[in-house]
């Protein structure tokens, strides 16, 4: 199998598993499951690592410098503030 | 052992952590353990990319960590709770534009077509999202006004970026060293997706900050194949079937399709003028709790005019106080109410109201019934009954809370004009229907004083 076809077969994998987990996820966790998702998308941060490291002080390597700061700003505020936030909901206490 | 090795199988596990987390966001209980199961997963994945042996010169990486760091670190504990919408919608920009750049870092002279396309796509999601977040962010925020942005010939300047934008990208994967196609393509995005938020309403913003939410992954899983990384495709999938999902249960909530919403606001139908028979009848703060002290069952149904009066917190010490007095009090929570999916029950969840006394739509309208009040605390389209019985009305057919079901209502309103989306509300001339008019944080302190007296 080649890189695109393995990549797509992935691709359709993660997108099946993702409609049937999200899916399941209660109305009242709707905020954080978008704040969570920003979270996760901050995963670009992992291509961006590569491309800023090059030591070529190039453009690509000050674009990817760029990526690497704006996806650490989804990776930590994404997961610290759904943190906060579902650290405010409780069961009833009785 | 090889190092590549080494980063597939760490990409294994992380892609199986970000799984696993999202699984656990399936109950309010395992929820917050769920959210550091995905964050381990990403400590995982970057650690491992931070091994890779292409890796010569850390500086600019520790810069970008610490800067991004640092400011997210700073926007999460500081923002609060009734800002999250704004933040959600910065916070999609901001993914997309880091796809954006890494779609553009990824060229070179020797890139596949293939390739080439996905990095094409990666750019031009990245930068949709970007521009049309931060349009999101300005309306949310209200730095922007929060109404639409229509003019002629709107629809013939949108065929022409979107022509430009397909000329751009063909050019662009045929010859990829003449940079000007690539910075056309770049801007092209950058003004569609301006274009494709100023026309949408204030009202219809939990859809369009759902579908940027989707579109940031779909960025993400285009970066991935640019760079051929299987990992961002996993993240970036799994985010971009949460947006769909969302925007899909939103679009449901208002009985509106995907293309309704992107393409024509409310503004266009809702000019009929239609006849409310009755008349409104106010209530003084003191009749309402001679009411309320008898009630046995009270329904609550927030909107986002609670979270403008911030009036949460006042809202949970009466439902303490209706408790002790031995009512039964739930909540009503309309999928649509507040700014974006689930706002209101992260409001009500700080001001400490237990998860599971909010009820969802359908939960609560089967036994509206047997409700002695509803109180409606700054809501109006999610409570108009004119969805169900004005077929000319423009929400005719929008799922709504039935609070005109209960024995008696009460509606917190400042005055007596129309909801966000301005249409009028025939639930306000009901028989049953009294309006407690003022400030709901003040008209609620009232009841509050009373009851605790």
């Amino acid at each position: 199998m080649n890189g695109a076809e393995y990549l797509l077969f992935i691709l359709m994998l993660s997108v099946f598993l993702g409609f049937e987990l999200i899916n399941k996820v209660p109305a009242t966790l709707h905020t954080p499951l978008m704040s969570g998702a920003n979270a996760v998308s901050g995963i670009t941060a992992v291509g961006a690592v590569a491309l800023a490291g090059t030591g070529e002080g190039d453009l690509a390597q000050w674009l990817g410098a760029g990526a690497v700061a704006l996806a650490s700003i989804n990776v930590v505020g994404g997961y610290l503030v759904t943190d906060r936030m579902l650290g405010f909901f409780k069961k009833r206490e009785d | 052992m090889d190092t590549s090795l080494v980063t597939g199988l760490g990409y294994v596990v992380a892609s199986g952590l970000f799984i696993f987390g999202l699984k656990m966001l399936g109950s309010p209980a395992t929820a917050r353990r769920g959210n550091m199961v995905s964050a381990a997963g990403m400590l995982v994945a970057i650690v491992v990319a931070l091994l890779d042996q292409g890796i010569v010169d850390y500086t600019y990486i520790a810069g970008g960590m610490v800067v991004g760091g640092l400011i997210g670190a700073v926007v999460a504990r500081s923002v609060a709770m009734t800002s999250m919408p704004e933040m959600v919608a910065l916070f999609n920009g901001l993914g997309g534009s880091a796809s954006l750049l890494v779609g553009w870092a990824a060229l070179s002279p020797d890139s596949a077509p293939f390739t080439l396309i996905t990095i094409v796509l990666s750019i031009l999601i990245g930068g949709v999202t970007l521009t049309g977040s931060l349009i999101a962010y300005g309306k949310l925020s209200e730095k922007l006004g929060s109404g639409q942005i229509v003019f002629s010939g709107q629809q013939i300047v949108n065929s022409l970026v979107v022509l430009g934008i397909i000329a751009g990208a063909t050019l662009f994967v045929m010859e990829p060293t003449n940079t000007t196609y690539l910075y056309a393509v770049i801007g092209l995005a950058l003004v569609f997706g301006i274009m494709v938020v100023i026309p949408i309403g204030g009202a219809d913003m939990p859809v369009v900050i759902s579908l940027l939410n989707s579109y940031s992954g779909l960025a993400a899983c285009a970066a991935g194949f640019a760079i051929d990384n299987n990992v961002l495709i996993v993240a970036g999938s799994l985010v971009g079937a949460s947006g769909i999902i969302l925007t899909q249960i939103m679009c449901k909530a208002m009985n509106r399709s995907l293309s309704n919403v992107l393409f024509s606001g409310f503004a266009s139908v809702s000019n009929e003028v239609t006849e409310i028979e009755g008349e409104i009848k106010p209530i003084s703060a003191d009749d309402a709790y001679y009411i309320l002290e008898a009630a046995s069952s009270v329904a609550i149904v927030p909107g986002y005019g609670m979270a403008v009066a911030q009036a949460q917190h006042v809202v949970k010490e009466l439902s303490n106080l209706l408790e002790a007095n031995g009512a039964e009090v739930v909540f009503g929570i309309h999928p649509v109410a507040g700014r974006m999916p689930g706002h209101m029950n992260v409001l009500l969840a700080e001001a400490d109201v237990p998860y599971d006394q909010l009820l969802e739509m359908d939960e609560i309208n089967p036994r509206m019934e047997t409700v002695d009040v509803a109180i409606v605390i700054g809501a109006n389209d999610v409570v108009n009954p004119a969805a169900r019985e004005v077929e000319s009305s423009p929400i005719y057919g929008m799922p709504v809370i039935n609070v005109a079901d209960a024995r008696t209502v009460f509606v917190l309103k400042r005055s007596m004009a129309s909801g966000f989306a301005g249409i009028e509300n025939p639930l306000f001339y009901k028989e049953n229907t009294r309006m407690l008019f003022g400030d709901a944080k003040e008209s609620l302190g009232k009841l509050v004083s009373e009851l605790s007296s």
